[in-house]
């Protein structure tokens, strides 16, 4: 299959604190990666660090062959085509759902607002929300919330998708709400980039799984191998903390 | 209370009520717009602008709107220019308001978390639509409670306007006192049109706080 990003030995300080060491990633169009690792280990970072929402000190980030330029005026270009879902969904509150999907795909990809409604009312179906589309983000669950940023990301239509521990702010049962959205997309053959905690859902989405620790890439593997198997120490012992035997 | 003398002095508080809100709204207008100028100077750090901002925004807040008057009213024509003392109210006024204004609409472009920005980003928007699809009107319906306070706090400081003998209602009231005597009429009189004026605005700036409180945060 071909790859869709390429990521070279990128690294990131903060003054001293090193939260990426020279990390490398490769991910091939329809794959899904989920990142994992304790609190802190850089994963959020490193995923911000690819649509230049931080500015790497080392390396590059290579989409669809394009070295992504955190100085480029036409950086919005480039971000139009990488997908971002955040752990505290950021709608817009001064918009109705259906306002905020239809924000980017008007004013960024000049589409027409009448179709942009179609679409996004399209896929506002797909995930549950249609009779939501014209309420306020305040007036939606947090589940609900996230569903629909999910759906925003979607508007672009991007080719490959970065969700960044999507359920970490939900209440417990609203969070499987919003991973059955994203394993759905998985099976339509989205790229996606995935963060999160929610170790049996990793297993279930992923066809790779990365462990980051330290800022570096410790294990990595087909979900299987890597949660049955784990080859390195630190690995073992951060599943370990998942259970409680 | 003589309501004979009430009857003869209503045209005058009239005139004067007419002039004050003229001057005050107009005066109100120039401060937004100084305000909301200010704001994004200060808000996009603009080298050495932002610096002159934020220095009238501390010497306009720290001192009597009295004061600036004067400075204006003597001042000017000193440099040789002429200003009528009804320019000198408004440009008076605009400044001292403008730099109340200018802090209202900066704290509120100022609260705006960064994350909203990103995310708008992320979408692909250019920093300028995202400043005004996403910041600005974030940031604008935040700001109504600070800016209906200030708009109350200008109209009543146009009491101020009869030191440099603009004929408003402070001035109207102390001349008819002066002239009549009938203290208790031309006070009475003088409370009657601050409120005229005063409770409609403050009626409406609850309801579009109220408007702007349900936008955001729905109660």
């Amino acid at each position: 299959m071909d790859e869709i990003l390429n990521i070279r030995g990128i690294s990131k300080k903060y003054e001293d604190l090193v939260v990426l060491d020279h990390l490398d990633l490769q991910v091939r169009s329809g794959e899904v990666v989920v990142i994992v690792g304790p609190s802190g280990c850089g994963k959020s970072t490193f995923l911000r660090c690819i649509n230049a929402l931080e500015k790497v000190d080392d390396g590059e980030v290579i989409l669809d062959g394009k070295v992504i330029d955190p100085q480029d005026k036409h950086l919005s270009k480039v971000r139009e085509k990488i997908g971002m879902v955040f752990q505290s969904y950021e709608l817009f509150p001064h918009k109705t759902v259906l306002q905020n999907l239809v924000l980017a795909p008007v004013r960024v990809k000049k589409m027409n607002r009448k179709e942009a409604e179609e679409e996004a009312l399209r896929l506002l179906e797909r995930v549950g929300l249609l009779s939501k589309k014209n309420n306020y983000p305040r007036q939606l669950s947090g589940g609900q919330k996230q569903r629909a940023a999910i759906v925003r990301a979607l508007m672009m239509n991007p080719e490959i998708l970065l969700l960044d521990e999507i359920t970490a702010a939900l209440d417990p049962e609203m969070v499987r709400e919003v991973l059955e959205v994203v394993l759905d997309l998985a099976k339509e053959g989205r790229t996606m980039i995935i963060v999160t905690h929610e170790l049996p859902f990793a297993k279930a989405v992923a066809d790779r799984v990365v462990f980051i620790d330290g800022g570096r890439i410790i294990e990595e593997g087909e979900p299987k191998d890597f949660f049955e198997h784990p080859k390195t120490e630190r690995l073992r012992k951060f599943l370990h903390s998942f259970t409680y035997e | 209370m003589d309501f004979d003398v009430l009857s003869f002095y209503f045209p005058k508080y009239a005139e004067a009520f007419l002039l004050t809100v003229r001057i005050g709204w107009l005066g109100i207008f120039l401060s937004i717009v100084i305000g909301i100028v200010s704001a994004f100077v200060i808000y996009f750090r603009v080298p050495v602008l932002s610096r002159l901002i934020g220095a009238y925004v501390e010497i306009f807040r720290n001192t009597p709107l009295l004061v600036q008057l004067f400075f204006l009213y003597f001042g000017i024509p000193k440099l040789g220019l002429n200003i009528s003392a009804e320019t000198c109210g408004i440009v008076g006024l605009g400044l001292l308001g403008g730099s109340y204004m200018s802090e209202a609409f900066r704290s509120s472009l100022g609260a705006i978390p960064n994350s909203q920005k990103e995310s708008a980003e992320a979408l692909g928007l250019t920093s300028v639509q995202t400043f005004f699809q996403v910041i600005l009107p974030e940031a604008w319906v935040l700001s109504v409670p600070a800016v209906v306070a200030n708009v109350i706090f200008l109209l009543k400081e146009t009491s101020v306007f009869s030191a440099i003998s603009l004929m408003d209602l402070m001035f109207t009231a102390k001349d008819l006192i002066g002239l009549y005597y009938d203290t208790t009429e031309a006070l009475f009189m003088l409370v009657v049109f601050y409120i005229i004026m005063l409770v409609p605005v403050s009626a409406a700036g609850s309801i579009l706080e109220k408007r702007a409180r349900y936008k955001m945060f729905g109660e």
